[in-house]
C-alpha cells in the first residue's frame, strides 16, 4: 500500500522507512514558530531555566501579533520581554509586528513542501496549504523542541476530504471549512490529518487553501494537508522560495485513507455559524436579518490579500449601513501594502471600513475590534466560543470576507450573491 | 500515584478560552490571572477548588487555543487529575507535560459534582465512593506517564539534559 503524502514527511522526520497510523515516533523538527504570547515570555524562559540553548537558530522563527495594535503596559511589557529574549539569545529570524504568525511565515519564506514543523499556536495547520506537515503545540513542548529540536507524535489517521465541482461567485474556501464543520462537528476529525483535495480545492488560490488547512483547527484535526501544485509553487517562489517541485510531494494513488469524504462546490451556499461554536454552521439565508454592531474582517484566517479583495468586491460604490462598524485588520503589513497600492484599501475605506494595525486583535479579544459588551457581531474569523471575542454576553457569527462584507453594507446578516 | 478527591462536573465542548479567558492571562505571572479560570462558567469555581480535587467534563475538553495558561490554572486552581470522554489534541498533550494526567473515561456521564473519586491513573480505574460505583479509562502511553512521574516535561527535560552533562 502506498503512503500519504503525511504519512511520507512523518516518516522522513522520524527516520524510519515508513510510518503507520497508531505508530508513537520521534520527529526531528525542520522549523519551530512561536508568537510573543506562548514563546519569549513562557517557553524561552522555561528554556532558560534548563539552561541549554536553542538547539538550531536557523530553524526557529519568532514573530509577534498577539499583544500587538494596542498600547497598555501589559502589552508593552510583553514586547519589551519578547525584544530582549530574542536579542539576548540571538534569534535569527524575529520578525516583529509585521502581522499574523500564520501569514507571515510563509510570506517571508519559511514554509516549504516536505517539511514537519511546529507552532506553539493552535492554526499552525495553516501551513498545510503548502504541503507542510505543521502542528500547533503547547509553550512547555516548544520548550522541549527549543532543547532538543524533536518531539513525540502519535501518527495520525488520514482522511480525503474532496471538493468536488466549482465553488459559485460569493462562495469562498472559508464556505467550505465552515460546511465541513457544521456537518461533522468540532471534533469530526479529532487527532485525524484532514487531506484536501479535489477540483474544487484546485480551482482555488493558494492563498485561499490556506484558510481550509487553517480551520482544521476547527475541526477537531491534528492538521490539515493540501498537495503542492503549480499555484502553490508559484507562490512560495514569489514568497521567497523558488524551484519548488510539486511533484515532490504528492499522495500515492493507493496510500490508505480511514475515510473519503466529499464536499458538492457545485450547491455549496454561503455558510454562517452561529454563537458559539464554528460548528452552529447553515446556509446564510438560515440567519438573515440578525442585526449586527460590528463587521471585522481580520485574523490568520480572514484578511488576507485575497480575502480583502473579495470585501472589495461587495462593498465596492457603496456604503456601511448606519449603527454598524466595519473593522479590517490586514492579516499582514505586506498584504496591506499591496491591497493599498491597488487601490482594495480605498475601496474598503470609501464603503466606511476602519483599517486597524495588523495583529490578532480583534479574534482574541483585544484591541479595537474587541465586541462591546451586549454586541452582535460578524467576523471572518475562525472561533465564536463565548467570551472569546469580547465579554460573555457578545454573540458572535463567523463567515467569509464575502458574507462580512454584505453584512456591513446591509447592517445585518446579508447574502452576498444579492450584491456581486 | 492514585488520587483522591472531589469532583467538578462539567459539561461537553469546555474550551480553553473559557478556561484561560484572554483578560487574565495578558497579566504577566500566571498566578495572577487563575481567579478568573472558568469565571463565565461557574463563578465559584477557583474559589472553591480544592487541591486534589478532580476536573470531569464529557466530550471534547480543551478546544481551541493552544494556550497552556489553560492547564496550567486548573493545576493552579487545585485540580490534579482530569477525566472526559475525549480531549482535544494540543490541550491532551499540555496537561501531561504540567504533570496533570487527563484520562479518557466513557462514563463520566455517572458523575456528580462533589462526588469522592479515587483515581488509579496507571491501572485506568475510577471508584466513585459517593455511589458506590466504578469506571475504566483507557490506559495512558507509558511514556507520558514518565513525564508526569517527573514532575512535567519540564522536570523530565532538566533531568534529561543532567543526566547528559
Amino acid at each position: 500500500m502506498g503512503q500519504t503524502i503525511s504519512e511520507k514527511i512523518l516518516a522522513r522526520a522520524s527516520g524510519k522507512e515508513r510510518v503507520k497510523p497508531g505508530d508513537i515516533v520521534t520527529c526531528k523538527v525542520d522549523m519551530a514558530m512561536m508568537h510573543d504570547s506562548s514563546g519569549p515570555r513562557v517557553a524561552g524562559r522555561r528554556l532558560d531555566e534548563i539552561g541549554v540553548p536553542v538547539w538550531d537558530m536557523d530553524r526557529l522563527v519568532v514573530i509577534t501579533d498577539h499583544y500587538v495594535g494596542y498600547d497598555t503596559d501589559e502589552s508593552r511589557a510583553i514586547q519589551e520581554l519578547c525584544d530582549d529574549w530574542c536579542k539576548s539569545h540571538g534569534v535569527k529570524h524575529y520578525i516583529r509586528q509585521e502581522g499574523i504568525c500564520h501569514i507571515v511565515l510563509p510570506q517571508h519564506g519559511h514554509v516549504k513542501p516536505g517539511t514537519f514543523c511546529v507552532g506553539a499556536d493552535s492554526h499552525s495547520t495553516t501551513a498545510g496549504a503548502f504541503g507542510a506537515f505543521m502542528v500547533g503545540i503547547g509553550a512547555t513542548e516548544m520548550t522541549g523542541v527549543l532543547a532538543t529540536g524533536e518531539i513525540w507524535v502519535r501518527v495520525p489517521e488520514n482522511v480525503r476530504m474532496e471538493v468536488t465541482g466549482a465553488l459559485k461567485p460569493g462562495v469562498a474556501a472559508k464556505d467550505v471549512i465552515l460546511k465541513i464543520c457544521g456537518d461533522h462537528g468540532i471534533m469530526g476529525f479529532g487527532y485525524q490529518v484532514v487531506e484536501f483535495s479535489g477540483d474544487g480545492v484546485a480551482a482555488m488560490s493558494a492563498q485561499d487553501r490556506m484558510t481550509l488547512t487553517n480551520m482544521a483547527a476547527e475541526i477537531g484535526a491534528k492538521t490539515g494537508i493540501i498537495a503542492p501544485d503549480a499555484k502553490t509553487a508559484a507562490l512560495l517562489a514569489e514568497w521567497g522560495v523558488p524551484g519548488v517541485n510539486p511533484d515532490d510531494w504528492q499522495s500515492d494513488p493507493d496510500a490508505g485513507y480511514v475515510k473519503r469524504l466529499t464536499v458538492d462546490g457545485d450547491a455549496l451556499a454561503p455558510q454562517v455559524a452561529a454563537p458559539h461554536s464554528p460548528e452552529n454552521a447553515d446556509d446564510v439565508t438560515a440567519y438573515r436579518n440578525v442585526k449586527l454592531g460590528q463587521a471585522y474582517l481580520g485574523a490568520c484566517t480572514g484578511a488576507k490579500l485575497e480575502d480583502l479583495r473579495m470585501a472589495a468586491e461587495v462593498v465596492k460604490g457603496r456604503k456601511v449601513a448606519s449603527g454598524t462598524r466595519f473593522l479590517v485588520a490586514p492579516s499582514s503589513v505586506r498584504m496591506r501594502e499591496q491591497a493599498a497600492k491597488e487601490g482594495t484599501l480605498k475601496i474598503l475605506e470609501d464603503a466606511g471600513a476602519q483599517i486597524l494595525q495588523s495583529g490578532c486583535g480583534g479574534c482574541i479579544g483585544l484591541g479595537a475590534a474587541r465586541l462591546d459588551d451586549g454586541m452582535t457581531g460578524i467576523s471572518s474569523t475562525n472561533r465564536n466560543f463565548v467570551g472569546r471575542a469580547g465579554p460573555a454576553g457578545t454573540k458572535l457569527y463567523l463567515a467569509s470576507p464575502y458574507t462580512v462584507a454584505a453584512s456591513a453594507i446591509a447592517g445585518e446578516i446579508a447574502d452576498p450573491r444579492d450584491m456581486l | 500515584m492514585i488520587q483522591k478527591g472531589k469532583a467538578w462536573k462539567f459539561g461537553a465542548n469546555i474550551d480553553t478560552d473559557l478556561i484561560a479567558p484572554i483578560q487574565a492571562l495578558k497579566r504577566e505571572k500566571p498566578e495572577e490571572g487563575y481567579v478568573h479560570c472558568l469565571q463565565d462558567v461557574d463563578p465559584d469555581f477557583a474559589k472553591n477548588c480544592r487541591t486534589g480535587d478532580i476536573f470531569v467534563a464529557e466530550e471534547n475538553l480543551g478546544i481551541g487555543s493552544s494556550r497552556e495558561w489553560a492547564p496550567h490554572y486548573l493545576r493552579l486552581c487545585g485540580i490534579r487529575l482530569l477525566l472526559a470522554k475525549s480531549y482535544a489534541r494540543i490541550f491532551y498533550r499540555n496537561c501531561f507535560n504540567l504533570a496533570l494526567p487527563a484520562l479518557v473515561c466513557a462514563e463520566t456521564h455517572r458523575i456528580s459534582a462533589g462526588d469522592e473519586l479515587e483515581v488509579d491513573p496507571l491501572k485506568g480505574e475510577v471508584r466513585n465512593l459517593t455511589k458506590g460505583e466504578s469506571y475504566t479509562c483507557d490506559t495512558v502511553p507509558e511514556h507520558l506517564m514518565r513525564i508526569v512521574a517527573d514532575g512535567g516535561l519540564l522536570e523530565h527535560l532538566k533531568k534529561k539534559f543532567k543526566k547528559a552533562s
